[in-house]
């Protein structure tokens, strides 16, 4: 229905176009010549002068925005990828120093123990000389203690029994039996005081 | 009704009558959008090319847009060669673009719509794009008239179709404006003429109509500017790339 009242109008205005045409004294005014030369210079003027003014002035500075704008986004992209480049040369070089410097501070430790430890074995030494020396003076010291020992006591065990006899017997007793005897004891039963 | 639909194409005296000997070059109101589209043009690509700044604000934007669509244009049509005519061609455009869309804005002249501005412009390129033709070529320009691959028997017809062809480009070119920018304002005159006359009750529809075609003329209006660049840039072509 829409579509039949649509086509009737469009076929009913190509009536009223030729009614149109029919009713105007002179046809088309595009071909009344009256306004051509008119027409004609002013679309000579209006154009000359258009075209003049956009070919001499605004276009070449059109195109040179264009391109000024293009060189300027090339060299902002250029001097981006420099600094990108010398960025990473940065990183580069400041990974190497880090692993130079771990290296260094694993070697600086490693000295570092090696010293100590060498400084220990060489207290260690020392020391162990000294412990020795001690040890064997004290040995020696032992020794002799224990060597004068059973005389010491000899003596003490004569003086005592010479002693132990006189209030006894209240009597004077020859030294030289008594640690003959003393002697003699000493040396059956040394080994059981003494045991070495 | 007040609206003859060609009525709005008469070209009538503004201000006083000019001669010059014995030619009547009167201020028209055809006069009077020829230099608003002009002026419009002149001001929006000064002002779109004023400032350079990285970022292009809105009306930079637009001409540099205009400007990168008809160098691309010229080049994808007529090649490198024609960079020389980047501007007429241009103009050409911008002009025509502009006196048809300046004629879809209601009670305003259409300057495309008269046959002897489009016959005028398209002349000048005809004559333009010959005499360029001889300069580039010398007589082997009429080459052209002669394909290459040819029978011999079909060349005489051959040769008399392609100088019909090429004699009726500005005659084609030329009508070819004129009569959509006429068509097209005569068919949205009627329209709105039957919302008129079928009233509060009927007029609906043509209005609906009337509304449509709007959008179909500003379309036609670019379609046209565009056909018009595009073949001077075709035509340019034959001249300064001699292909047959």
């Amino acid at each position: 229905m829409v579509k039949k009242i649509y086509f009737q109008s469009i076929f009913f205005s190509f009536f009223f176009i030729k009614e149109a045409f029919a009713a105007e004294s002179g046809g088309m005014p595009q071909l009344n010549p009256e306004f051509w030369v008119s027409q004609i210079f002013w679309l000579i003027l209006t154009f000359g002068v258009m075209y003049l003014v956009l070919s001499k002035l605004i276009l070449p500075k059109i195109s040179n925005n264009l391109e000024s704008r293009k060189s300027q986004i090339l060299e902002n992209i250029e001097a981006a990828e420099k600094q990108r480049e010398d960025s990473d040369a940065k990183l580069k070089e400041y990974d190497e120093i880090i692993s130079k410097s771990k290296l260094e501070a694993n070697s600086i430790f490693n000295q570092a123990r090696e010293k100590a430890l060498k400084d220990i074995g060489a207290k260690r030494e020392v020391l162990d000389k000294q412990i020795d020396n001690e040890i064997a003076e004290a040995e020696k010291e032992i020794d002799a203690l224990r060597k004068n020992a059973p005389d010491k006591i000899n003596k003490i065990a004569i003086e005592t029994s010479s002693e132990l006899l006189q209030k006894l017997i209240g009597a004077e007793v020859n030294n030289s039996s008594i640690s003959a005897i003393v002697d003699d004891l000493s040396k059956r039963n040394g080994d059981k005081y003494y045991g070495n | 009704m007040a609206a003859n639909p060609m009525s709005q194409f008469d070209v009538y005296r503004i201000g006083p009558e000019i001669k010059v000997g014995a030619f009547d070059i009167s201020f028209t109101n055809a006069s009077l959008f020829m230099i608003l589209s002009t002026v419009s043009i002149l001001l929006i690509f000064n002002l779109g090319s004023k400032k350079n700044s990285i970022l292009p604000n809105k009306i930079q934007l637009l001409a540099e847009l205009s400007y990168t669509f008809v160098s691309k244009m010229i080049s994808d049509t007529a090649g490198s060669k024609a960079k020389p005519y980047f501007a007429f061609i241009f103009s050409l455009f911008m002009f025509v673009l502009f006196c048809n869309m300046f004629g879809m804005i209601p009670y305003t002249f259409t300057v495309t719509s008269h046959i002897i501005v489009t016959f005028v412009l398209a002349a000048f390129i005809f004559i333009g794009v010959t005499v360029i033709g001889f300069i580039k070529h010398g007589f082997g320009y009429l080459k052209l008239f002669v394909p290459s691959g040819v029978p011999a028997v079909l060349l005489p017809l051959i040769v008399v179709i392609e100088i019909i062809s090429y004699l009726s480009r500005p005659i084609s070119l030329s009508v070819r404006l004129f009569a959509n920018m006429m068509a097209g304002h005569t068919m949205m005159k009627v329209f709105g003429g039957f919302v008129i006359s079928l009233g509060i009750v009927g007029g609906w529809l043509p209005l609906s109509f009337s509304v449509a075609l709007t959008g179909l003329e500003i379309l036609v209006a670019f379609l046209q500017a565009y056909v018009f660049a595009i073949l001077t840039c075709i035509y340019l072509n034959d001249a300064l790339n001699l292909h047959h």
